[in-house]
């Protein structure tokens, strides 16, 4: 498929590139003939009074190699793109290329990654190697949001505690891996107000036994009954079916003091993970779940 | 070899000359000259002794330290691959490649040196071109005959010529593979190639370099010889600029021979105004790239010292004194200086200048190598999440260190941190002992953290120190390295 909008241009470089070959060749034919002057070791040119150029020659097997070169080009355009939009013979590209080493790559690693696809995602947070090919693809592929030792930051979970969004079992984790997640807090400010979502702050950094002010608790309990345990439960203890948060322990997505708190309910939150099934595979996703699970469930333990 | 004196016509001698084959007459002339063979003749003497002792040495150690082996693994390995080049007990990275940019500066500086002192010493006695020509023309020799036998070997046509040739092509082509294979034999271990050649499983790599190398040291051996010096190789294009008029070189007495001639052994050379030369043309026929020395000295000239061994021969047959093709430089015939004036003049300005700088390369590189240490550390920042600020208030900081473990035995690392007084309680949560495999890099991921003694925010310098103890070591082998990097303090809200 051409860039171009008119197909003259691929018409033009066929053209000119045939004929500069022609022209190599003609070149060196017409030269290979040195007109004798009296003198036959010079070229006969004077400069400057007596500056003169001898005229050696050349081996013959130079010209062949010329001639070679020559004939090698011819048959390189034919065979590979050169000249214009004609594909050549063998239809190479570059992305054809990388393809098919993808492809010989993918079936020299096979054997390792059958032998990890049978393992369970325990398993494989107690296997050494498998750790250290997950290690790897944590590093290259999670690290710039989670941090490199999986801690996470402010709006990206941390790995290494027990607190988990959306399930923490292997398969949950292997899941969100996957597919990917959608973590999406509604804004409340429309609905309570500011001083509501002061209060509603307040109640739930009670809930993790953070400082309070006793007032502002009260109204917010009220408030958390009729807005908020749709999603976070009655008992605040979160769904992972919908990945709204355990607001009850001390492990917050995005600060728990004050003003971040009120900030949340007012604004709302949206955070996405990214889905991995098309850039890794499964049989990555797979090691990849193993190494993540032993992040929080070290070995030993 | 017996050298008969002989006065031999000059239009005999393969000479390369202008205006070969397909002249068209005398108005127009082929630009291109068809090559004409040149048939050296065999030639023995103090120097044809010392190119033979070289061929022998260089080709040893070529052929030979391929197959040696150290700690259970090849000794001389390039293991493209992986990044990891064996030299005996070293084992190089390509973060070490300015260990290779010193042996090439020291190679750059050697050759000036020698040069400047001798001539093409290179040429005629080291280069592969000149020592794989050699031993083709060796084996040449052995199955065509001498030079005449050869001359008239190529005049002939029939069976026997076929067969004569087509052994020495095939002794020709043997060696040739055995050469590319040697070749290949030091970038993937040799005897794993050999099993691969025995049972035809070579990769499509290896075959190709192995071919590939095989055919170019068939074609510049075999057939292209001296074409090689004379046309390819830039080194003989510029050695004029590396010359001075102290250089020693293969430098024909003109005064001393002129005028040549042929006269009987027992006459009185300087009765019959001649010079010592007696136009045999030896020193033509030994050339191996064809020229007559007593032209003087030419870009064609490899330095071989053939015609000094040839001339001096004859000169013992004629009873004369040799030397008469001698080592000699430009200033030494204008001034006529006896050899003791002639050496003294090595030692100038030029040769001492390369001297002083090829030692303090080779010190400074030695010094350098001496001192490595196996074992280096990179400090990569987490760049995403600056800082962040963990559940009991503590702010954390992550990094990655790279550890790199080149030698060949496993490492256990410990890892510490260290900085100022304001960031109280700076330590490491992660798990900070851990074993580093040989000849392997590992990526470790560090939680470092502090309680800040103020509000005030930004980079305070942080320095980790690495401690590595090699297996089987005790804590005196340890390598410590200090890392500096920086902790971050974020601006509170």
């Amino acid at each position: 498929m051409s860039d171009f909008t008119s197909s003259f241009w691929s018409f033009y470089i066929a053209v000119i590139t045939l004929a500069s070959i022609a022209g190599c060749a003609v070149l060196l034919a017409s030269m290979s003939r040195k007109h004798v002057t009296t003198d036959p070791d010079k070229t006969g040119h004077v400069w400057d009074g007596d500056l003169e150029e001898y005229n050696n020659p050349l081996p013959r097997w130079w010209m062949w190699l010329f001639y070679i070169t020559i004939a090698f080009s011819v048959a390189y355009l034919w065979f590979y793109p050169g000249l214009g939009t004609w594909a050549g013979a063998w239809k190479w590209t570059s992305s054809g290329a990388y393809d098919q080493e993808s492809a010989a790559a993918e079936r020299d690693l096979a054997p390792m990654y059958d032998k990890f696809s049978k393992l369970s995602v325990e398993q494989l947070a107690a296997d050494p190697q498998a750790l250290a090919l997950g290690q790897r693809l944590f590093l290259n592929k999670c690290a710039q949001c989670h941090a490199s030792d999986g801690g996470g930051s402010a709006g990206f979970p941390n790995l290494t505690d027990k607190d988990w969004l959306f399930g923490g079992d292997p398969a949950s984790i292997e899941k969100t891996i996957l597919d990917g997640r959608n973590g999406v807090m509604p804004p409340f400010g429309p609905v309570i107000g500011e001083q509501g979502a002061k209060d509603v702050a307040h109640y739930v950094r009670s809930l993790s036994g953070l400082t309070a002010d006793d007032l502002r608790v009260v109204r917010g309990k009220d408030l958390f009954a009729r807005n908020c345990v749709a999603c976070h439960g009655s008992d605040a203890h979160g769904n992972p079916a919908l990945g709204a948060p355990n607001l009850t322990d001390k492990i917050w997505l995005f600060a728990g003091d004050e003003p971040t708190v009120i900030e949340t309910v007012t604004k709302g939150r949206s955070s996405v993970m990214p889905a991995h099934r098309d850039s890794l595979g499964e049989a990555r996703v797979h090691v990849l779940a193993g190494y993540v699970y032993s992040l929080s469930h070290p070995a030993g333990k | 070899m017996d050298v008969k004196p002989v006065v031999f016509h000059k239009a005999v001698f393969a000479h390369g000359g202008s205006g070969g084959g397909g002249a068209a007459g005398p108005a127009d002339e082929a630009l291109y000259e068809i090559r004409r063979k040149i048939y050296p003749r065999a030639v023995t003497g103090w120097f044809a002794r010392w190119r033979v002792t070289i061929v022998i040495l260089t080709q040893l150690a070529f052929y030979g330290t391929a197959w040696l082996q150290w700690n259970g693994r090849q000794a001389l390995l390039f293991d493209l691959a992986a990044r990891k080049f064996y030299i005996f007990g070293l084992v190089f990275w390509p973060q070490d490649f300015i260990y290779l940019t010193a042996l090439l500066v020291v190679s750059a500086l050697s050759l000036f040196l020698f040069t400047a002192v001798a001539g093409r010493l290179w040429c005629g006695y080291a280069c592969p071109q000149t020592v794989y020509t050699e031993i083709f023309m060796w084996i040449e020799r052995r199955i065509e005959g001498d030079r005449t036998a050869r001359m008239r070997l190529d005049r002939e046509r029939g069976l026997r010529r076929l067969r004569l040739k087509a052994a020495k092509h095939a002794l020709w082509i043997g060696l040739s593979l055995w050469t590319g294979f040697t070749f290949v034999g030091y970038f993937t271990p040799i005897r794993q190639l050999s099993a691969e050649v025995v049972a035809l499983s070579l990769g499509p790599w290896e075959s190709f370099w192995l071919l590939f190398y095989g055919f170019a040291t068939y074609g510049n051996a075999g057939w292209m010889r001296e074409q090689v010096c004379k046309y390819m190789c830039p080194y003989a294009r510029f050695q004029s600029a590396m010359f001075d008029p102290d250089t020693l070189i293969v430098t024909y007495d003109r005064a001393r021979g002129e005028p040549r001639g042929g006269r009987s052994r027992a006459s009185d050379p300087r009765g019959l105004g001649l010079g010592d030369c007696v136009d045999c043309g030896i020193c033509v026929q030994v050339c191996p790239t064809g020229i007559d020395i007593r032209d003087g000295l030419q870009y064609e000239c490899i330095g071989c010292a053939a015609c000094i061994d040839g001339c001096n021969q004859v000169m013992k047959k004629m009873n004369y004194a040799p030397g008469l093709i001698r080592y000699s430089t430009e200033n030494a015939l204008a001034h006529g200086w006896n050899v003791r004036q002639m050496l003294a003049r090595v030692l100038r300005p030029r040769v001492l200048v390369y001297s002083g700088i090829l030692a303090l390369v080779v010190v400074a590189a030695g010094a350098s190598l001496s001192l490595r240490q196996p074992v280096k550390v990179d400090v990569i920042r987490d760049r995403a999440g600056l800082a962040r600020r963990a559940e009991d208030g503590s702010l954390e900081n992550v990094y990655r260190l790279q550890i790199m473990n080149a030698s060949e035995r496993a490492l256990k690392v410990s890892i510490a941190v260290r900085g100022d007084h304001e960031l109280r309680d700076l330590r490491i949560e992660t798990p900070s002992t851990l074993e580093v495999a040989p000849t392997t890099t590992r990526p470790v991921p560090v939680r470092v953290a502090a309680r800040p003694e103020d509000d005030e925010s930004g980079a305070e310098h942080i320095e980790f120190v690495i401690t590595a103890v090699p297996a089987g070591g005790s804590a005196e082998d340890a390598y410590v390295l200090h890392e500096k990097s920086s902790f971050y303090v974020p601006k509170r809200r």
